[in-house]
């Protein structure tokens, strides 16, 4: 009798048994296991199923990070702090860089905290999978969440790096204008584009190890694309929609505007860099939902 | 009406095994050999995972699975047996849904925690409370679930008043102790294991297998994977024997495993360790074989359970100067220890040994053990100072069978015969005279 209630072809949906058993509505599962790839759409769900996990896992991601170190969590303030130093340095007071008219040593900081946060997260993602592997053998949850915690544990540091930021704005008495209701929209942008990335690097790196080595220092290289220590304005006019299309020009651009005032919000490329960021999101996670399934076969 | 829990309907795993690359020798040949490398490297890896249409059949390619089908009902304790390579890691990884399979589907109805592994995602810098949490979480438990029962997952780790210390400060037991607490306490409708018992101490061990006897009898459906053929047998009704990727036989758990056993696949009556330096034992003494022979000094199919055997373990002394104790603890089918004996010769008793090869044999008569499998685990420690060498669970096994010809311990009785031991003991019945008895009455 049991057994007619649970007829039907449905994957992973519930399905209501009749109320005569002891527990007056038994909810039982049923999924089929299939040699089919998954829908993106089922896997997305999956994701909300396993929140606590996710959650456990950004909390663990956070915790273990600066378990046993001096400075602990003050390292998220050094990262950038350091680069600062030497960028005014090098870049500022040797090279003579323009830098809007904002003193350089804010202006490459601001950039820092977006872009620190930005390599972190995607360095972190796409070496997460092969960090993970022995878990990835062992047990089933939804593999999206381990590059998505590592994006999403570093925003952490990204808080962080704001209190120096907003000590230094003090010290230059640069007060922030009205615009800065924009941030988490480019905060935003930064995690869609590291996460469509590290998704697609992290899948990629579980098969083909040479990602480990290729990322660090593709994301060093990296930086000179995005105008961390020069400003936009130095770039052609001609190639500005072009540049844009890197989403961390816009995200960059986006903070000094919106923090420093440096110049007028800069519409269009962050019109361009929030689609690019988008694609980049998309192709990353539908790269690694086809790709997921192998994981545990080729790692 | 039992409904079906697990429906395995044909299913496949092929997987390409890495094929072996022919090395150049020479000079000019080497240097090609490094620009094309990086080509045949690439090739290599992304046909780990891609295959044409209708590979079936390769020199690289392997069936892990191959068209295996099966039911479970639902409140069942399977037991899956083989030897390595028969499929069986292959089976639990797509019932757990790490791997997919090539073809056919399995069908799961209700809530699966698999248990592949005890302590998966325990991190050595979180106390012992977040490993907790965090490893139930990826168990599949809620955060209630855990709230609910972390004082009970406490209680039966034993680990007490260090729960709020780093995991890396743990005794290696006590951390495999918290880990099987948080498994144990899973409460999932299908609870899918594998081998995962095969850890802590011998106390703990039982602790855990009547937890599992627990889930078995609350109603819940496992499927348990072990070389434990005792445990196996314990928990389990029903067991599939798998052989290289198929279902050999399926069937009640006594049957099946007599079938492995006696396949010469399974533990059997002769085991010898060929290669020291991964021989059972530690820096006195290795283990080199065990065997298990009849009085003609056979090693025999069966035993017959009139007939006296004798257990050989064979083992190399590497370190001389100590005491040696060897023994051996006998146990059934259902896991329950027989008796342990230890190496009694006077020649050896409290001398301490020369370096070299030993064999020492235990003699037992007949009329003495039931029927059925008898699983012997070969041990071996030094006697003062203690130092223990080696313990081989079920080194080897035999099979003790009564012919029935009417001069055993069974006489002409054919039925069920209850315990551990069958002595041919001596009966006496006196006739009283009627008259003699009619005053009692």
């Amino acid at each position: 009798m049991r057994q007619l209630s649970l007829e039907g072809d449905l994957v992973g949906e519930y399905v209501i048994a009749p109320a005569y058993a002891l527990d007056a509505l038994l909810v039982k599962r049923r999924a089929v296991i299939r040699p089919e790839h998954r829908g993106i759409v089922s896997n997305i769900a999956e994701l909300w199923e396993y929140r606590e996990l996710f959650y456990f896992f950004i909390w663990r991601d956070v915790k273990v990070r600066y378990a046993q170190s001096v400075l602990g969590i003050g390292w998220a303030l050094v990262q950038p702090l350091f680069p600062m130093l030497i960028f005014t340095i090098v870049f500022g007071r040797v090279a003579r860089i323009g830098s809007d008219g904002i003193p350089y040593a804010l202006f490459s900081y601001t950039a820092l905290v977006p872009w620190t946060y930005f390599s972190n997260a995607l360095n972190d993602s796409s070496g997460s999978l092969v960090k993970e592997v022995s878990m990835l053998s062992k047990i089933y949850f939804p593999r999206l969440i381990i590059p998505l915690t590592a994006v999403l544990g570093r925003l952490i540091d990204l808080l962080i790096s704001f209190l120096l930021l907003f000590v230094l704005m003090a010290w230059y008495r640069t007060p922030p204008t009205l615009w800065v209701v924009l941030l988490p929209v480019l905060i935003l942008m930064t995690t869609a584009t590291a996460a469509g990335l590290g998704l697609w690097l992290g899948a990629l790196a579980v098969q083909y190890r040479d990602v480990r080595h290729a990322v660090p220092f593709a994301v060093q290289l990296l930086m000179y694309a995005a105008p961390v220590v020069y400003p936009t304005s130095l770039v052609p006019h001609a190639f500005r929609y072009a540049y844009a299309l890197n989403p961390m020009t816009g995200v960059i651009e986006g903070f000094r505007a919106c923090l420093l005032g440096s110049t007028t919000v800069p519409w269009d490329l962050i019109a361009i860099g929030g689609a690019s960021a988008l694609i980049i999101l998309s192709i990353g996670t539908l790269y690694f939902v086809r790709k997921e399934s192998d994981f545990a076969d080729v790692a | 009406m039992a409904t079906v829990a697990l429906t395995v309907d044909r299913l496949s795993k092929r997987y390409r095994i890495g094929a072996r690359q022919a090395r150049q020798d020479t000079l000019g040949g080497m240097v090609i050999d490094l620009i094309r490398r990086p080509l045949s490297n690439l090739r290599g890896v992304r046909d780990l995972t891609t295959f044409a249409e209708d590979e079936v059949e390769a020199d690289d390619i392997i069936w892990a699975l191959n068209d295996v089908s099966f039911e479970i009902k639902s409140g069942e304790t399977v037991g899956v047996i083989g030897a390595n390579g028969a499929g069986k890691s292959t089976l639990l990884k797509i019932l757990s849904r790490i791997t997919k399979p090539t073809r056919g589907t399995a069908t799961v109805t209700g809530r699966v925690s698999s248990l592949l592994e005890v302590g998966t995602g325990f991190h050595p810098d979180l106390t012992g409370r977040e490993n907790v949490y965090l490893n139930g979480a990826i168990l599949g438990m809620s955060r209630r679930e855990i709230d609910h029962k972390f004082d009970d997952i406490v209680d039966f780790s034993d680990v007490g008043k260090f729960i709020d210390t780093p995991v890396k400060r743990y005794s290696s037991g006590m951390g495999m102790r918290l880990a099987f607490s948080v498994a144990a306490h899973l409460e999932p409708e299908i609870l899918i294991v594998d081998e995962v018992l095969a850890v802590g101490d011998i106390r703990f061990q039982k602790k855990c297998l009547s937890k599992m006897d627990e889930v078995a009898k609350a109603g819940r459906t496992v499927l348990y994977v072990a070389h434990n053929m005792p445990a196996i047998s314990r928990l389990c009704q029903r067991a599939i024997l798998m052989g290289n990727g198929r279902v050999v036989q399926d069937g009640p758990v006594h049957e099946v495993i007599s079938t492995y056993l006696n396949s010469g696949l399974g533990t059997s009556a002769f085991r010898e360790w060929p290669d020291l330096a991964r021989a059972p034992g530690g820096d006195i003494v290795r283990l080199c074989a065990v065997r298990v022979l009849d009085q003609d000094g056979e090693i025999p199919d069966a035993i017959d359970i009139r007939k006296p055997l004798r257990i050989e373990t064979e083992y190399e002394v590497l370190k001389p100067g100590y005491v040696l104790l060897p023994n051996l603890y006998l146990s059934n089918e259902e896991g329950i220890c027989l008796f342990g004996a230890q190496d009694l010769d006077p020649e050896w008793r409290g001398r301490p040994r020369p370096a070299g090869r030993y064999i020492s044999t235990v003699w037992m008569p007949g009329n003495l053990l039931a029927e059925g499998m008898v699983f012997v685990d070969a041990n071996m420690n030094t006697l003062e100072p203690f130092i223990f060498q080696y313990q081989s669970r079920s080194a080897v096994a035999f099979m003790v069978a009564d012919s029935l010809e009417g001069d055993s311990a069974r006489g002409d009785w054919t039925g069920h015969m209850p315990g551990v031991v069958r002595p041919l003991l001596k009966w006496t019945t006196r006739h009283l005279e009627p008259s003699h008895a009619e005053s009692y009455q």
